[in-house]
């Protein structure tokens, strides 16, 4: 059975979000993920500045076995990526809830209006998924 | 529910992420493939890969036979247990499969064929012995261990009897031997040393746990790619095929043209093919980040045939096959958008080292 963290939220693309203070929320994909992609080889996160939209694109997530992109789970504009995984993509592997955190947004609408799951739900829809 | 093979229970034991392969339910990894990597090319690991076809070949007209159905020339194999690399072609020139044939004497050689296409190989191995009288058994009844690795021979021939201890040591490189219940084979699909063994199903998992014992780590298939890659090693299906020859596929080496009254099947083909000039397959070395795959375009023309992550190298490598050119490099699509790879002469890695410049 795969992590799942009570404190997070996630999407059926499998990312997670952490909200923090003020708006603010950080993202990564969670260890179900990690673990269907095998070793991370490659990661690739937006620059600083950058708008995104729920849905969106933004990152990639590279193993030896495929390549993957990476959803924007909200609205916002990107704080902080994190640039470890430039040189130790297997961080991801390792510790995806922590060290292998992707970027940071800063969100431009309310986090409740996102369609995110709750651990539970994302428990369920994981076990739905592999039936 | 896929085909299993016998040691099948032993992989969800030590916890390995199954996947289709060919049909068959197989260990894609134990962990780590990245792991199971490093390990071969350092230490030891080995692979389970008793979903290959074994077939043995008997008769009194066993090499004639041979020397008709396969593009490579069993001709070349005077001493008892030596290995001969061959693709075994359709009329056009085609790869129905590539195997290793085992020359064990003069009425006996023994095959080792793909999982993939071990039926279509037996019916078309089959159709061409009928008329020489040649037997054809496939050996369901064994199975296949490949330990691969610096110490794997150290690490399997310690778990012997002396005598067989004696014959798996004396085996130069690409020759195979019977050692007591085992066939011991001194080949591989690594670019490492060690042992292909092939033993009785039900002993199997023992002597899997044993060699596990010995420090020999389990690895799975996504380890196998990655190191028969860097070792500028040819996968049937994505680096030829039915609708690719030898000669576009860096498998002339292979056909022996040599001597010129040998009629195998596929030899016209090649022949007119040779002389009206062909693709060839090159090996290529990405310039950046990413990772070159399988059926991505190369500009100005081609395909990666296949492509991956190179541990040791630490960069992407890939087979593809190009027109002929004078070029250093070329371009790959990947992801929409191009990216520079230079064109290198496999193999990339060859007994831990790297043999092209990074």
């Amino acid at each position: 059975m795969s992590n799942i963290p009570s404190d997070l939220r996630y999407t059926k693309s499998h990312e997670w979000v952490r909200s923090g203070q003020n708006g603010s929320a950080e993202i990564g994909i969670s260890d179900h993920a990690q673990g269907a992609l095998g070793d991370l080889v490659f990661v690739e996160v937006p620059e600083v500045g950058r708008s995104v939209r729920a849905g969106e694109a933004c990152a990639v997530v590279e193993s030896v076995k495929a390549a993957s992109d990476v959803y924007s789970p909200v609205n916002g504009q990107v704080t902080a990526s994190n640039a470890a995984l430039a040189t130790q993509p297997e961080l991801l592997n390792q510790d995806p809830y922590g060290a292998g955190w992707l970027f940071r947004v800063q969100t431009t609408s309310p986090l409740e209006e996102a369609s995110l799951m709750s651990a539970a739900e994302y428990a369920k829809f994981l076990a739905d998924e592999t039936k | 529910m896929g085909l299993k093979t016998v040691l099948h229970d032993t992989h969800i034991l030590e916890g390995a992420k199954i996947v289709d392969f060919g049909g068959w339910e197989m260990p894609l990894h134990y962990g780590s493939q990245i792991e199971e990597h490093h390990a071969v090319r350092r230490d030891a690991g080995m692979f389970d890969v008793s979903h290959m076809g074994v077939v043995d070949l008997s008769g009194d007209r066993v090499r004639e036979f041979l020397q008709g159905l396969l593009a490579n020339d069993v001709g070349r194999l005077k001493a008892p247990g030596k290995a001969l690399y061959s693709c075994m072609l359709l009329p056009n020139g085609g790869v129905i499969d590539d195997l290793i044939v085992y020359f064990l004497s003069d009425t006996q050689f023994r095959l080792v064929v793909n999982a993939g296409t071990r039926d279509k190989d037996l019916a078309w191995i089959r159709a061409h012995a009928g008329p020489l009288a040649v037997s054809v058994v496939e050996r369901r009844d064994l199975a296949m261990i490949a330990i691969q690795g610096p110490t794997a021979r150290d690490k399997t021939t310690a778990l012997m009897a002396p005598a067989e201890r004696a014959t798996a040591l004396a085996l130069a490189p690409f020759f195979g031997a019977q050692a007591g219940s085992w066939f011991i084979a001194r080949t591989g699909y690594t670019g490492e040393d060690g042992f292909e063994v092939m033993l009785p199903a039900a002993d199997a998992a023992a002597a899997w746990t044993a060699l596990r014992a010995q420090g020999v780590k389990p690895a799975g298939l996504g380890a196998r790619d990655t190191l028969r890659l860097e070792a500028g090693m040819n996968l049937y299906g994505n680096d030829m095929d039915e609708n690719h020859h030898p000669l576009e596929s860096g498998l002339a080496w292979t056909v022996a043209f040599d001597p010129a009254g040998r009629d195998f099947v596929g030899r016209r083909a090649l022949e007119e093919l040779r002389s009206a000039g062909h693709l060839e397959l090159v090996g290529l070395l990405l310039d950046e980040r990413g990772v070159l795959r399988s059926h991505q375009k190369i500009v100005p023309a081609g395909e990666v045939t296949s492509g991956t992550f190179s541990p040791t190298l630490n960069r992407s490598i890939a087979l593809a096959r190009v027109p002929k050119t004078a070029a250093a490099g070329v371009q790959v699509e990947i992801r929409g958008k191009l990216h520079t790879a230079s064109i290198v002469k496999p193999p990339f890695v060859r007994h831990g080292k790297a043999l092209i410049p990074v």
